[in-house]
């Protein structure tokens, strides 16, 4: 139940980013969702794209050094305390959260949360006896 | 004054005569008691008996600094270790630091040249001096320490670092005499400022400044910034360490001390001898050494000589300013770097070997800062920043421990760092010398 998350690194200059979704839009890959993380001298691109092995292929031809990175996806209700629930859930279980980020979801309204958790195993377990589903690789790349 | 006027003003008739006396004695030493040496002429085809005089020096095989890495530690001492009074160590290329020994007549040279030295610079007997070199290992410490003993002066051996109490010493003390490196005593000028101190007012009036290469620009920023004089100090401790040559007064080339290091300037190609005033490498042979004497030992400073006698009354050759290097070592904070040590850390902490840069500048009135760029390659790669930043510090605590030196690792993308025809471009040096 875990997707892939595509990790980039990036020098922090102006440019690198355009860079990259340009090789992006040439190759005809969608991007679903994005976050970058960074430091004064370089950043890491974590992105959630339709197609991971295309992604891969057209970055590392163009020298970028990238991953496959295994993240899970939680969807969120779209009302107060939606994420805290979630959030609380893991708490408890003392299970640490390394980096999240968010993104809206077109055909329902909720949003959807990426979490880089590395006790992935254990997180998908204790959210799913709690009664939260993880979201499919596959209904993300068909979002 | 001069401290030993006899030989700093010889004839140049009798200097020579004096270094052939020497020359002869010398090979028939280190062939008699050093194997790595009596190999080495074997080789080179030369028997002592054909060293006549200081004439056929160019006989003689060069020695290198990878001859002392191959024979670490003392393969190339020519006296048994119990005979030796004092060892230092200076780093190598590739992580065999570089070692040295005196014994106690090479002690007493030592003393003697860096008194030499202090007298050159215009140091009086009964002067006070703040040496604000390195005291252990490294042989700027206590190479000053033994001149200034020697001639008479009254010792502040304050060693480096702790700015705020030198600039202290300095108010309360007033010595005369100050010696570090020269990006140290500009780093001190702006510090002396913050705290209030104006260092024109200060007692300093002559300053020895070496262990580094610097620039006549630098020296107009030192002495306005101090009102003082400030002078050129030569030495590699492959030789001596501090005390191979001086700037006088004049400031118009720095003093060899050629009675006991013989120089020669070669081309660094062909090993052959280049015409006085033209640039080259200097190779400076020991002529009384004891415990470490090098023959013919390259130093792969560039360098021009001049054997006109010089205003202040000296007959000793003088050297210029140091001009580069012909192999990549850099200085930085007075501490000789090689890239290939970088490569040695690098290839420890991941068994990895990325494309590396290192980038040295200097601030205006700041001390010398290296940056260390490494290229991100898929191994060393993670998506947390955390780790990465936790590797750029494991990276940076390596090199401070290994090198000595400070420096700020940075991570970059791949194919960022420079290359020329294919190969990476080491080190890029930002510092106007």
């Amino acid at each position: 139940m875990k997707t892939t998350q595509i990790s980039v690194f990036l020098d922090n200059k102006p440019g690198r980013l355009a860079e990259v979704t340009g090789l992006l839009a040439g190759a005809k890959i969608n991007i679903r969702a994005l976050s970058l993380a960074e430091t004064a001298d370089f950043g890491v691109l974590r992105l959630i794209v339709n197609d991971n092995a295309a992604c891969l292929a057209v970055l590392k031809e163009n020298r970028f050094v990238a991953q496959e990175t295994e993240v899970i996806a939680i969807e969120v209700e779209d009302r107060p305390g939606g994420l805290h629930r979630i959030l609380d859930v893991l708490d408890k279980a003392g299970i640490n959260i390394e980096y999240m980020y968010a993104f809206v979801e077109k055909k329902k309204d909720n949003a959807i949360v990426v979490f880089k958790i590395d006790a992935c195993r254990e997180a998908v377990e204790v959210l799913s006896k709690n009664g939260i589903a993880v979201v499919s690789q596959d209904v993300i790349r068909n979002l | 004054m001069i401290w030993n006027e006899k030989v700093e003003c010889m004839h140049r008739g009798a200097m020579q005569e004096l270094q052939s006396r020497r020359l002869v004695e010398l090979v028939r030493y280190v062939h008699e008691r050093n194997p790595a040496y009596r190999q080495k002429l074997e080789a080179a085809g030369v028997a002592p008996a054909r060293i006549k005089g200081i004439g056929d020096i160019g006989d003689l095989p060069f020695t290198v600094k990878y001859d002392m890495r191959d024979t670490y530690p003392f393969g190339l001492f020519s006296r048994p270790i119990k005979e030796v009074s004092e060892i230092h160590v200076s780093s190598g290329t590739s992580g065999t630091p570089t070692v040295v020994g005196y014994t106690k007549d090479d002690l007493k040279l030592w003393s003697d040249v860096m008194a030499r030295a202090l007298c050159c610079a215009g140091a009086e007997p009964g002067d006070m001096i703040h040496i604000m070199y390195g005291y252990g290992l490294f042989t700027g410490g206590l190479g000053l320490h033994y001149g200034a003993l020697e001639m008479g002066l009254t010792i502040i051996p304050a060693s480096a670092g702790q700015t705020k109490r030198q600039l202290q010493l300095m108010a309360d003390f007033k010595p005369r005499l100050v010696a570090c490196t020269p990006s140290y005593i500009l780093f001190m000028a702006e510090e002396a400022r913050e705290m209030g101190l104006d260092p024109r007012a200060a007692s300093y009036e002559i300053g020895v400044f070496g262990a580094e290469p610097w620039s006549e620009a630098m020296r107009r920023e030192i002495e306005s910034a101090w009102d003082m004089v400030a002078t050129d100090i030569y030495g590699l401790s492959e030789i001596i360490g501090p005390g191979v040559a001086q700037e006088c007064g004049h400031k118009n080339g720095l003093h060899i001390f050629s009675d006991v290091f013989y120089p020669e300037i070669i081309d660094p190609e062909t090993g052959a001898p280049v015409p006085e005033g033209k640039d080259g490498e200097l190779v400076i042979t020991t002529l009384t050494k004891q415990a470490i004497p090098l023959l013919r030992y390259r130093t792969r400073d560039i360098v021009s000589i001049t054997y006109e006698k010089c205003a202040c009354g000296r007959t000793s050759p003088r050297i210029s300013k140091i001009k580069g290097r012909t192999d990549d070592m850099i200085i930085v904070r007075g501490i000789n770097v090689f890239p290939s040590q970088i490569e040695h850390v690098l290839l420890g902490i991941e068994g990895t070997q990325p494309h590396y840069q290192l980038v040295v500048d200097r601030k205006p009135g700041g001390l010398d800062e290296l940056e260390v760029l490494i290229e991100v390659e898929e191994r060393l790669f993670s998506d947390e920043i955390k780790k990465l930043k936790e590797l750029e510090a494991k990276i940076g605590r390596e090199i401070v421990s290994t090198l000595g030196v400070q420096a700020k690792v940075r991570l970059v993308e791949p194919k960022t760092i420079e290359r020329s025809m294919g190969k990476a471009k080491r080190v890029i040096d930002k510092r106007a010398m």
